[in-house]
């Protein structure tokens, strides 16, 4: 520097600098409100996923969990950031400065994220940016109903809805136009569906035939697996603000899915560009460099302190690895086309390679009923599969609403084939339990067991 | 038709980015407030609800009613699980790892309860032992208990005695303490006297007006509650026991309903004797039964000392069941003069480990006072769900004679 050395010291200017660099080095991004936070609402507002929430008790119960995780010091969360426009990001006031710039960083490497893959941009496109605004006024509905219709009915209706938060259609769009006729529920048209037109546009492709109207006006037309919004659009007896909840939390599940999609890929980037700027941040003291550093390593290490093995793969890791081959082998450029366009499903298939699973000792194993865990593969598709099996679907199973009576009364189905086995089924009896209540019909759900197909019961009470 | 349809990405390049840091202040009220707590604490109602619904067989497990010194009963609760669609647990679930293993590695063996050595344990099971003790008051389950039952609010009878007074605050005044003080009426006074001077100052001594109290006479609701216990040698420890904890709940109940309780104690054998709580149910007697002489203990203790127009009267009688053949006739008699003074009279018949369709003498007995219209009701009981049985029955008795009133 040619102007001498600039004292800084605080995290504003370190931040500043930061963002300097960033710019410098090519990253684009909304612009980033950072909140310097206690420790416990850092914790809470991790635990809830918003920063702003409707109340349920079941938040309560991972909130304890945390609190016990945290004070037996297995956990600490450095940072929570909400992409949105601008994003949002939390600190906590008590971590170092050291730590604090570098999560700077790391969150300025999301919101790059965030600005360039696909997923977060139709997922901004459909909601708009205005997180905390929006995450608030759902807040308040919610809280508006519990006042004006008592506690007790209100979590009756979340018990369902959070029950059922990861049971929408990404592939379908956040707001669906209202239909005029049920039937029209499978689109006549490419026009209601991107993909096929995508599709129809392929060179080489036949036009898909026309779906055949249905005889009968069924509903649903074809197995829907929107329950959110399928029980808030087709509720027997469901009142304005029931439905208005259920929507509520539909919308937060849309907001959710692009994290959850892109968790490797995004976690990797942040902590490839938090590495990068830290490296090229000349101005950083000594000292607070070297804190960073090692808070660095400690977040992207494979391992736990002591350990020579995982049962897991931490996903920051991975994905810090994963991004450093792609730069270094494909370039910059290439990197930044496949963070555009991936998810992680095309990023583990596509880009994991067996050197790079080889070098990471990346292995399968497989835990059996007995307690006993064995090694069993490092074979590059088995390993791809392995991480990517408990992502399908936004984790869930497949279940879709196949059959709406005329008596009201609902049909689900699990799709058993392509999970591979049946559904837990206390659980199951449970959460139908919840539906019902809300519902206000008897529902039953369709699945398998040891001995074949299992139907579950449930009557509203 | 022919519209486009709206583009996979908004932009081959992303839109222009505003970029920029700031840093926003924090809010004053994250110290203040934790919505993790909040969801927590109605977490713990929710599992008090749950305890109270299985508190039957929670009563049934839990000997606390033979501490009566311990006034609280630790549960072991698990935590509430906000179920979710899940897949069942599978034979064997697949997971990735990382770290220096090779295929056929054993990384954990069979039923191991001592971790291999480089066993990281993070897989698997994420649910991870985590319970919760919950302390719960007697007094709280009681309290659940008849809340359960619905009790109705019993009626004082006529003759009511007038008890203790009770203060009640009521009107304003000049004088009075600090506590006191009547802010509303001090602030009308002020506003008043504001208005029409021409300076005034905000507040004086004169605007300070206090809450007064008044002593107010209270009408009481009086009961009285003879326990009656068989003592003699074919009641054995197990049915002793089942006696006494019904006659805890019951009381518990009562005294809920009543303002003043009176409870008296009758021991029997072939002849009867009052006690003090301490010593009834240590009481061991020998010998034969006649049921006829507790009656008639009752009796006289209730002519002499509880006029019927001041008091409710309720007799619990807790027996085997057996009572001495020549017995009959003479304890027929004075269960009807019983009858003609009781609300209610209650049997319960411990009979642990006995077929339930075996008549006894004391069954057809009380058979008969119910057949002939008396207030009263019998149960068997050969364990502690069947008490609940027992108070759920009284009670619910009591409570239809209320509505019919």
């Amino acid at each position: 520097m040619t102007d001498g050395p600039i004292v800084v010291t605080t995290l504003p200017d370190y931040a500043a600098r930061i963002e300097e660099l960033a710019r410098k080095l090519g990253m684009t991004y909304n612009a980033v409100d950072f909140e310097l936070v206690p420790d416990r609402f850092m914790m809470e507002t991790a635990v809830y996923g918003l920063p702003v929430r409707m109340r349920h008790w079941s938040f309560g119960v991972r909130y304890i969990r945390q609190l016990v995780q945290r004070n037996m010091g297995h956990s600490r969360i450095f940072e929570v950031m909400f992409p949105g426009d601008p994003c949002r990001a939390y600190l906590v006031d008590t971590n170092s400065l050291a730590e604090n710039v570098l999560v700077v960083a790391h969150v300025l490497g999301h919101a790059d994220f965030a600005h360039r893959n696909v997923l977060f941009q139709r997922s901004m496109a459909m909601m708009g940016g205005k997180i905390l605004e929006q995450a608030a006024a759902r807040a308040h509905r919610i809280e508006a109903a519990l006042s004006e219709h008592g506690q007790e009915r209100v979590e009756a209706v979340l018990d369902a809805a959070l029950a059922l938060e990861a049971h929408i259609d990404v592939n379908r769009v956040l707001h669906r136009t209202p239909r005029t006729a049920e039937d029209q529920d499978v689109p006549s048209d490419g026009e209601a569906d991107p993909f096929l037109l995508r599709w129809r546009d392929l060179p080489g492709e036949k036009q898909p035939a026309a779906p055949e109207k249905p005889a009968s006006r069924a509903i649903p037309s074809h197995p829907e697996y929107d329950l959110l919004w399928f029980i808030a659009r087709h509720g027997p007896q469901l009142e304005g603000w029931e439905r208005d909840v259920f929507l509520a939390v539909r919308e937060e599940s849309f907001y959710f899915y692009p994290v959850f999609a892109c968790q490797i890929m995004n976690e990797g980037w942040a902590s490839y560009w938090h590495a990068c700027l830290l490296r090229e941040a000349d101005f950083l003291p000594q000292d607070l460099y070297v804190s960073a550093i090692k808070a660095h390593s400690d977040v992207v290490r494979p391992l736990a302190a002591g350990r020579t093995l995982a049962l897991s793969v931490n996903p920051y890791h991975l994905g810090f690895s994963m991004w450093e081959r792609i730069v270094e082998t494909k370039g910059l450029d290439a990197a930044r086309r496949i963070c555009a366009e991936e998810d992680d499903f095309g990023f583990v298939r596509n880009h994991l390679d067996a050197e790079l699973a080889e070098r990471l000792d990346l292995f399968v194993y497989e835990a059996d009923a007995d307690g006993s865990i064995k090694v069993v593969s490092r074979d590059i598709h088995a390993v791809r599969e392995a991480i990517l099996a408990p992502r399908f679907n936004f984790g869930a199973p497949r279940v879709a609403a196949t059959k709406l009576d005329v008596d009201g009364s609902l049909t689900l189905t699990h799709d058993s084939d392509s999970d591979g086995r049946g559904l837990d089924i206390d659980r199951s009896e449970r959460v139908l339990d919840y539906v019902a209540r809300v519902w206000r019909r008897p529902v039953s759900l369709h699945t398998v067991d040891d001995r074949g197909n299992r139907v579950l019961n449930a009557r509203p009470h | 038709m022919t519209r486009r349809p709206p583009p996979l990405r908004p932009a081959a390049k992303p839109s222009e980015p505003r970029g920029g840091v700031r840093f926003v202040a924090e809010s004053p009220w994250y110290e203040l407030f934790s919505r993790g707590a909040r969801d927590w604490l109605r977490h713990n109602q929710k599992v008090r609800q749950a305890v109270r619904a299985q508190i039957v067989d929670l009563l049934a497990e839990g000997d606390f009613i033979t501490q009566p010194n311990e006034r609280t009963v630790r549960v072991p609760i698990r935590l509430l699980d906000h179920a979710r669609f899940r897949l069942a647990d599978p034979q064997k679930d697949r997971g990735a790892g990382q770290g220096a293993a090779q295929p056929g590695d054993l990384l954990r063996p069979a039923s191991g309860t001592t971790d291999a050595g480089g066993d990281e344990g993070a897989g698997g099971n994420e649910s991870g032992g985590f319970s919760l003790q919950l302390e719960l008051k007697v007094d709280d389950i009681i309290d659940w208990l008849i809340e359960d039952l619905e009790l109705p609010e019993l009626r004082p009878t006529s003759g009511a005695t007038v008890e203790d007074q009770e203060i009640i605050r009521e009107g304003s005044g000049r004088r009075g303490i600090r506590a006191r003080l009547d802010r509303r009426q001090t602030i009308k006074q002020a506003l008043k006297r504001r208005a029409i001077q021409d300076d005034p100052a905000p507040f004086t001594d004169d605007d300070l007006r206090f809450h007064q109290l008044r002593p107010r006479l209270r009408l009481s609701s009086n009961a009285v509650v003879f326990c009656v216990l068989d003592v003699s040698m074919s009641m054995t420890a197990v049915e002793r026991k089942l006696a006494k904890t019904f006659f805890f709940l019951t009381l518990s109940g009562l005294r809920r309903q009543y303002h003043r309780i009176d409870v008296r104690f009758v021991a029997h054998t072939t002849d009867a004797w009052e006690f003090p709580e301490t010593q009834f149910f240590e009481v061991t007697g020998s010998g034969g039964t006649a049921a006829s002489s507790a009656f008639r203990l009752t009796l006289d203790l209730l002519t002499e000392h509880y006029p019927a127009s001041q008091y409710n009267a309720y007799l619990f009688y807790a027996s085997d069941g057996e009572n001495s053949v020549d017995d009959r006739a003479p304890a027929r008699t004075a269960l009807r003069a019983l009858a003609e003074r009781m609300n209610y009279i209650g049997y319960v018949e411990t009979r642990p480990g006995t077929t339930r369709f075996s008549q006894t003498d004391m069954r057809s007995l009380i058979g008969e006072l119910i057949d002939g219209g008396a207030h009263a009701g019998s149960q068997l009981v050969s364990d502690i769900g069947d008490i609940w049985q027992a108070i759920r029955q009284f009670f619910g008795h009591e409570a239809r004679m209320e509505t019919v009133d």
